[in-house]
């Protein structure tokens, strides 16, 4: 009965709690879509980036990242991938060998990175053979290079032609080598495309006089892996030795923009929040001074201020949910609209997306957990507003309520 | 004879405003079990503060009330409530009743606070919309009854809770002379045939006409205070 008092009551003024439902289903949409949204660009972003060459995770002898030397480099032993491998969440570890280098072809000579790698496993982290625009991919039956386009457009060399690399290998042995290019292969970063040489791990390793030596090995993720954990639990299996660095240490700008974008939001959502809550805020006022004698003839015959206030409570805290449940429900069809047909857009923005490797488009993430947190927002809003007509009603006194 | 009403001595004195006002003064009130006792006096002679005090809604300045020989003045807040709830049988001058219940659901809510059986609140439902004659009216809110009906429906739900006796402020003010005869008529079976205690404060000579004992208040004091036989 008290329940239906309460679902009555919310109906009582039915224009006013529509109004209060609209306007809640307003905010909880303007949230949701944004926040759907804002994760679907990121999660696009964080991908792309992630899948240019680093992976999500990398492990690296301890301060090889300040020195990317090869004396930074460690063994890997059967034990060393072992550790990694039984470590759920990774989906593919692909061990690295890299080293700068002099590429010359005839009469050029440049400076590139040269990358010694295991081509399957470095296709499932960072989807290399998609880049492929010409010849074929590793093979470490051989010891073809790949080579990124724009380097081999710089050296005039060709798939088929012989590409000398100089430099120096594992403990200052010295190292040079001839080697045919098997493919080309282009990157949508101009830092990529103008300096990368694959080759096959040994073949790297062989050329650099460091047989079994890796300087990294680059972590592709399962989508719903917790980046934090991985990296807290790879650190402590792994020891002091070693550092492992997730996308967010490799590449800070892109995580403190991320950041930064996530705090705007919030405060926008915020002000949003605190408007909307404004506004409930008087409709409680109103019908609270409307009921002003009922609530007093209730205290009069004998219905407790606990109760008393657990009825008022209960509007506030049932129109807010109904208004969350439609917000979230208004909701849900465009996000999922969204994500399966995500915003293209076209123009100078557009092709400067292609160039980087980028589909372009703004793709908008479905998930559960931003309309549960929304939802819960909603509720604590309402819990928060419903502490007003709780206080009155602790206050209330029958005579004085009741006078006319 | 069982007591049901005893104030020692009570005074009221409303100190908000610059000069006191001494709304009830000194009043010694005994009410027996089967009373239908009519508190009459003119406007601002103390009538609804005397029921309010009597009633458990607010706390004399000075002296005490007992109802059935328990100190309600002693009691807490908490306390109090709960007393009412069980004890005192309500009826106001008008807007008694829950707009958004039906006139059956607001019989029943009174049970419902006292923690009654759903079986028993359901046959006691019944049998108080006969009594009080709107049988037929169960479903309907109290917006689409009228003021007669609507004290009617006042009366079934302050006996619902088997009160010791009732307390009406001015219950027929509101009223039309037929429909406040004919709710007079139910409070008067109620007395004769189930001996419940009534009082109720009135300006109307015709409601006093009906009434067994006449209190006359002026000036927050007991003027006169008279019974008569049975009319
Ligand atoms: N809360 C209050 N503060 C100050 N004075 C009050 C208050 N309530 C009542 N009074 C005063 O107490 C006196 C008695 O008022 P009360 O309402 O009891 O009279 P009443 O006999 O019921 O009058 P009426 O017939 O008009 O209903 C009046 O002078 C009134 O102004
Ligand atoms: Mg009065």
């Amino acid at each position: 009965m008290i329940i239906r008092l309460i679902w009555r009551n919310v109906w009582r003024n039915k224009r006013r709690t529509l109004i209060t439902v609209m306007s809640v289903l307003f905010a909880v949409l303007i949230a949701i879509s944004m926040k759907s949204l804002q994760a679907g660009v990121f999660g696009h972003l964080i991908k792309n980036v992630v899948s240019f060459h680093s992976g999500y995770i990398q492990i690296h002898k301890k301060n090889y990242w300040d020195e990317q030397t090869l004396d930074n480099s460690f063994v890997s032993t059967p034990a060393l991938v072992r550790t990694i491998e039984k470590q759920p969440g990774i989906l593919a570890a692909v061990p690295r060998i890299e080293s700068f280098v002099l590429a010359s072809s005839g009469e050029v000579t440049l400076g590139a990175l040269c990358v010694g790698t295991e081509g399957e496993a470095e296709d499932v982290v960072t989807h290399l053979r998609a880049n492929l625009i010409s010849g074929s991919y590793l093979d470490k039956r051989t010891n073809h290079t790949l080579l990124s386009q724009g380097l081999a457009e710089k050296l005039h060399l060709h798939v088929g032609d012989t590409l000398i690399l100089l430099g120096q290998g594992y403990q200052g042995a010295q190292a040079a080598g001839k080697f045919a290019v098997g493919g080309i292969v282009k990157f949508g970063s101009p830092a990529l495309n103008s300096s990368l040489i694959f080759l096959p791990l040994t073949a790297a390793q062989e050329f650099l006089s460091a047989e079994n030596i890796l300087t990294a090995f680059a972590l592709g993720l399962n989508e719903s892996a917790s980046l934090e954990t991985i990296q807290t639990s790879l650190r402590a299996g792994l020891g002091s030795e070693f550092e492992v660095m997730s996308w967010k240490d490799m590449m800070p700008d892109i995580a403190t923009h991320i950041k930064a974008d996530g705090t705007f939001y919030n405060i926008m959502i915020g002000i949003l929040y605190f408007i909307i809550s404004f506004g409930i805020f008087g409709t409680v006022l109103m019908m609270m001074n409307e009921r002003r004698y009922e609530l007093g003839m209730l205290l009069a015959i004998g219905m407790k201020r606990r109760l008393i206030a657990f009825t008022l409570l209960g509007e506030t805290v049932c129109t807010s949910i109904l208004g969350a449940i439609a917000g979230a429900g208004v909701s849900f069809p465009i996000v999922w609209y969204l994500q399966s047909h995500p915003i293209r857009f076209g123009g100078e923005v557009a092709r400067v997306y292609s160039d980087f490797g980028f589909e372009p488009v703004i793709p908008t993430l479905l998930d559960a957990g931003i309309f549960i947190d929304q939802a819960l927002v909603v509720l604590l809003i309402a819990l928060l507003l419903g502490i007003y007509p709780l206080t009155r009603a602790g206050r209330l006194s029958p005579i004085t309520s009741m006078r006319q | 004879m069982e007591t049901v009403i005893d104030s020692h001595n009570i005074s009221k004195v409303y100190e908000e405003t610059a000069i006191p006002v001494h709304a009830v003064s000194e009043i010694h009130l005994h009410l027996e079990r089967g009373e239908f006792t009519a508190l009459v006096g003119p406007s601002g002679s103390g009538k609804t503060t005397l029921l309010n005090l009597i009633g458990g809604l607010d706390r004399p300045t000075t002296g005490y009330v007992e109802i059935g020989g328990v100190n309600i003045t002693k009691l807490k807040d908490n306390q109090l409530i709960d007393f009412r709830l069980n004890n005192i049988g309500f009826i106001f001058q008008s807007y008694n009743l829950i707009p958004v219940l039906t006139a059956s659901e607001n019989i029943e809510f009174i049970m419902l606070l006292q923690g009654r059986s759903k079986s028993e609140r359901e046959t006691r439902v019944h049998e108080l919309l006969r009594q009080v004659g709107i049988e037929d009216k169960h479903d309907v809110r109290p917006a689409q009854l009228s003021g007669g009906q609507q004290q009617r429906v006042a009366v079934a739900r302050a006996l619902a809770s088997k009160p010791r006796f009732m307390l009406a402020d001015e219950p027929t003010a509101n009223l039309d002379s037929v429909a406040a005869g004919n709710l007079l008529d139910i409070m008067a079976k109620l007395n004769r045939e189930e001996n419940m205690t009534f009082i109720f404060s009135t300006h109307d000579a015709r409601v006093i006409d009906r009434a067994r004992r006449v209190i006359t208040l002026q000036d927050g004091r007991v003027i006169s205070d008279e019974r008569y036989a049975q009319k």
